[in-house]
């Protein structure tokens, strides 16, 4: 999540930095980047610095009016998104320790069981926001189907009352947050949880498959105090369950969710 | 609310018409609920009529439905609102009618630190203790400033006066070290506020998201300055000082007055005393 470049260079040139589409294709590297910087300059080089990019939304910014309006998007990645991006970045020139680490990584590391590291909310919040705009797509919402389908009912019962504990848990929340539907390792099911600030299930090492950012900031300006209205539009017009099955596709490899069949002696 | 109902009642903001001042343990049901519709542009261009509307026509007035809703019938219900704060804060673990109870305070001492033609400077004896507790005036605002912007999530950032016992009962004090008597800039998250940490709070500014996302957007650095430069009522916050100082100085007495008489009663019971075993307590091991 969140994609990673690599830069060599004595002095942090900001015009190099600054609005870097860092996207790469699986296994490569975008080292266009260096080819800008004078040969001379590369002797000089005393530190190697790794940066986070912003990542674009899978859509365009106004793609998911009139649930979400394209005043909200610019606030929220143009703004919101890329500060977290730039805030992480400034900390991590200073941090060598940290350098190097893949976000999944980076985040488990600074939440330091609980006591987390100054990164940790810039880290959290770069990578939740990534996953919220990819568990949302132009006309979504409707109903996920098959295997994932399945284990939605098989977890909650039925779809409807995995719509209803996820409503309740966005509503519930309070102060500034997300909720998330998750595959949880220990457990082996899909649950709801709502997590506080930048907080996300990955420092608890379980498999996020969707997320709703419930921060006022995702909402206000749209719905303002109405968050009901939010929750309901982001379930019923927003939500990607492509993305979310995908998800869960790759998650069932690090989780088995079969029934164990243990042959009775 | 019925008239003798000991339900908190929705107050209007102080800044939007007359009314009495508010003070620590001042009964909330003596507050009338006015219309104030028309007033709630008071404090355009600064702060619009339309955040009014929703900050204190929808979120504060769900705060008081919400707690109305909590405590009627229960043990809480016709406490004052600070006492209802302190228990339910519950040294941490905080019970359900916290949140509502402190936001309703929260937001009342926030309206009340606002004032139409707002900002300036501190004076008086504010404004000498800022210059021996910060320093500066400048140093002060810089650190308001930079507890506003940088209290994560939702919360609010605070200048309180600290002159409680440092061992305080209902939660870790956050600044142990200190000397008491003094002023300190503090920041909270979501609806904790320094009484629970037994400081007299002086000044608030609210950085909860929908305090300034309808004016500023995600700017919250411009939102505090405006706050500092042209909202806050400093009358206010020195009236307040006033009545810190004055809480303060009877504490000392009374805790005065309580030293002398255990030190009377010591005395009396020092003879007995004598003629104890300090072992006798002490079974003997077989």
């Amino acid at each position: 999540m969140g994609s990673f470049c690599f830069h060599t260079s004595a002095v942090p040139s900001s015009h190099l930095l600054s609005g870097t589409d860092c996207t790469y294709g699986l296994g490569g590297l975008k080292l266009g980047n260096l080819r800008k910087i004078p040969f001379s300059r590369t002797h000089k080089a005393s530190k190697v610095l790794a940066f986070y990019g912003l990542k674009k939304p899978p859509y365009k910014l106004d793609a998911l009016e009139p649930y979400m309006s394209k005043r909200t998007l610019e606030m929220h990645w143009g703004e919101l998104h890329r500060g977290y991006v730039e805030g992480l970045n400034k900390q991590l020139e200073q941090n060598d320790i940290l350098y190097g680490y893949t976000m999944d990584e980076l985040i488990k590391a600074t939440y330091n069981n609980g006591n987390p590291l100054p990164e940790f909310n810039n880290a959290a919040q770069v990578w939740n926001h990534n996953f919220f705009w990819e568990s949302m797509e132009p006309r979504g919402g409707d109903m996920p189907k098959l295997g994932l389908l399945d284990q939605i009912e098989k977890d909650f019962g039925s779809f409807t009352n995995f719509k209803e504990k996820f409503v309740d848990a966005a509503l519930t929340l309070f102060g500034s947050g997300w909720v998330w539907l998750v595959l949880k390792r220990q457990e082996r099911r899909l649950e709801v949880v709502k997590t506080s600030n930048a907080i996300n299930p990955l420092v608890w090492n379980d498999i996020p498959i969707i997320n709703l950012d419930v921060w006022e900031h995702a909402y206000y300006l749209d719905y303002k105090n109405d968050r009901a209205a939010y929750v309901k539009n982001f379930l019923d017009h927003l939500v990607s369950w492509d993305v979310a099955t995908a998800r869960m596709i790759r998650a069932e490899a690090f989780v088995n969710l079969g029934e164990p069949k243990i042959p009775v002696a | 609310m019925a008239a003798g109902s000991t339900a908190i009642n929705f107050s209007t903001p102080c800044a939007l018409f007359p009314c009495q001042p508010l003070s620590l343990g001042f009964s909330r049901s003596s507050f009338h609920r006015h219309q104030a519709a028309k007033n709630q542009n008071a404090l355009e261009p600064h702060m619009s009529q339309e955040t009014l509307s929703y900050h204190w026509g929808k979120h504060h007035r769900g705060y008081v439905e919400n707690l109305n809703k909590q405590i009627t019938g229960t043990e809480l219900d016709g406490m004052l609102l600070e006492d209802i704060i302190f228990l339910t804060y519950n040294r941490g673990d905080i019970l359900p009618p916290f949140n509502n109870a402190a936001q309703i305070w929260n937001h009342e001492f926030f309206w009340e630190s606002m004032k139409p033609d707002g900002g300036g400077k501190p004076t008086g004896d504010l404004l000498e203790l800022i210059k021996r507790d910060f320093g500066s005036i400048d140093t002060f605002m810089e650190e308001f400033r930079a507890a506003a912007s940088t209290q994560f999530g939702s919360g609010w950032a605070w200048l309180a006066y600290k002159a409680n016992r440092l061992d305080v009962g209902n939660a870790v004090n956050p600044s142990p070290a200190d000397e008491d008597k003094k002023l300190v800039v503090v920041k909270s998250p979501n609806a904790v506020n320094p009484l629970v940490w037994d400081y007299y709070p002086l000044l608030v500014i609210d950085v909860w998201e929908h305090a300034y996302i309808l004016d500023f957007e995600a700017r919250r650095a411009d939102y505090i300055s405006i706050f500092m430069e042209k909202l806050v009522s400093w009358e206010a916050v020195g009236s307040r000082l006033e009545m810190a100082k004055a809480q303060a100085a009877e504490r000392e007495s009374e805790e005065r007055r309580r030293q002398e008489e255990e030190e009377k009663n010591a005395g009396d019971a020092e003879a007995v005393e004598m003629y104890l075993d300090s072992n006798s307590d002490e079974p003997e091991a077989d």
